[in-house]
């Protein structure tokens, strides 16, 4: 529930963006983020709302320990297995979600 | 997108067994400069238990740190007349829907997923946002179980203030953060020279609210990201404001906190939420710890329009009185102190609360075999 997850904003429709959590496309609200987000921004997700907008020179680094669990993921990993959860759980693009 | 150049830089910035050799070489110098031991410090975030287990930072810290994990797993301090609450409202024929770490805490006599199993309609949902899409196509109650702390509390108001369908109410369980750090804090006899702050629920609030709070208790706090070595960093520079005798807020985790934090969510927050004091469960009662739905929200407030009763904390089974979760999360016992630990309580058959959730003390040290001291074979 409290794990924050980032992911590529690929198009914005209203108050809701497609975003691309390393190649899984979901929906995520776009009513608490604090800044304007469009395509190519990064934002971060939780529980299905972006709470914030991560500015380009920070985008790597909140990448990159990410990268690093889904790497290693299948070895006997919470962490890991948690963001896959976290992404897995995010309903698929117009299925479930408004 | 360009992952393998992602992956490169993930191994130089993250896991580079130099700098972590100098972050730990650093804060062993700062440590020894502080005058006694050990220095306790305490993070308030299961995200950052996880990454300091997974990565084993304890072994890594010279012994003279004493890094403990304090209330911060939502799951785990939601208490157990809450989750009476939300089976009591699944045994009406209402569909309960809720996030899925949720499902199997235990109530008084049953958990939601016992709830389910004798035939109540529990929906684990993702998102708050699933659990209004579902009372739209159907015409029973849908009561959402709002748990979790800011971070998920300003989901549950954004589609509040976006409109739900009448069929729609909310259980508050969220609870606010500061407050229980303020409450370790102030406990007399506390040991907790230091905090990390986590850095996702102070994207939400922002860094400035804990100043008052660290010249208060003359305890320095630090805002820290999930990164293996950023937690280091933060630890040093935690380790310096001890040694300092600074009672200061330092943000080490800029890409996301600012000093005021995300006003957009705080403000739908604060439209939809007020503070009311509450019970944290095995820890205490927390003045102004819960976020209660405002009153102009009576009609969304599944207490009102279920008249639920006043909650009452008698007849807990008596193992849980045996449980020392709430010694725990303030930091005065580790789960290896308890009885339970690891045999009648376990992942697949939990006692408290922290063996519940994946964010929980117990069930992260059951699942790494406890804490790992290898401080002797780091060097």
């Amino acid at each position: 529930m409290c794990l924050g997850v980032p992911g590529r904003v690929v198009e914005v429709n209203g108050l809701v963006a497609t975003v691309d959590f390393w190649g899984v496309r979901r929906q995520v609200h776009l009513e608490l983020v604090d800044e304007p987000v469009k395509a190519g921004d990064y934002i971060l997700n939780h529980v299905g709302f972006a709470i914030r907008r991560i500015p380009e020179e920070d985008v790597e680094g909140t990448l990159a320990l990410y990268e690093e669990l889904l790497k290693e993921a299948g070895q006997d990993d919470l962490m890991a297995a948690d963001v896959r959860g976290e992404m897995a759980a995010i309903p698929p693009e117009g299925h479930g979600n408004r | 997108m360009a992952t393998d150049r992602h992956a490169e830089t993930a191994q130089l910035k993250f896991r580079d067994p130099q700098r972590a050799a100098q972050l730990r070489a650093a804060i062993e110098r700062t440590v020894a400069e502080v005058g006694h031991a050990p220095v306790t410090i305490m993070h308030v975030c299961g995200s950052h238990e996880q990454a300091i287990a997974k990565f084993g930072l304890r072994s890594i810290l010279p012994p003279a740190i004493d890094l403990i994990m304090g209330p911060g797993c939502p799951v785990c301090i939601t208490d157990m007349p809450e989750v009476d609450e939300a089976v009591a409202l699944s045994a009406r024929g209402v569909r309960v829907a809720t996030y899925g770490d949720m499902i199997r805490v235990p109530g008084t006599t049953k958990s939601l997923a016992d709830a389910q199993a004798d035939g109540a309609h529990v929906h684990v949902v993702y998102s708050v946002a699933q659990a209004v899409e579902m009372a739209r196509t159907t015409t029973d109650e849908v009561v959402f179980f709002a748990t979790g702390f800011e971070t998920t509390a300003v989901a549950t108001a954004a589609v509040l203030l976006a409109g739900t369908p009448h069929n729609f109410s909310v259980l508050s369980a969220h609870k606010y953060v500061p407050p229980a750090m303020e409450l370790v804090a102030s406990l007399p006899d506390t040991r907790i020279e230091g905090f990390l702050a986590a850095g996702h629920a102070a994207t939400i609030t922002g860094w400035r609210l804990f100043e008052p709070m660290a010249r208060k208790y003359h305890t320095p706090i630090v805002v820290a990201g999930f990164e293996p070595l950023d937690i280091l960093a933060a630890i040093l520079r935690l380790v310096e404001l001890v040694r300092d005798r600074r009672a200061e807020v330092v943000n080490m985790y800029p890409r996301c906190v600012s000093p005021d934090g995300n006003r957009n969510a705080l403000g739908q927050m604060w439209r939809v939420f007020e503070l009311t004091g509450g019970h944290w469960r095995g820890i205490a009662w927390v003045p102004d710890g819960n976020l209660q739905l405002r009153a102009e929200w009576a009609h969304v407030d599944a207490r009102t329009r279920f008249g639920l009763g006043v909650r009452t904390r008698d007849d807990q089974p008596a193992v849980v009185t045996d449980c020392i979760c709430g010694e725990i999360m303030i930091g005065r016992a580790a789960p290896t102190d308890c009885t339970l630990f690891g045999t009648t309580c376990l992942p697949e058959s939990p006692v408290g609360a922290c063996m519940v959730s994946s964010e929980g003390t117990c069930r992260i040290w059951y699942q790494y075999g406890g804490q790992p001291n290898l401080a002797g074979t780091a060097r």
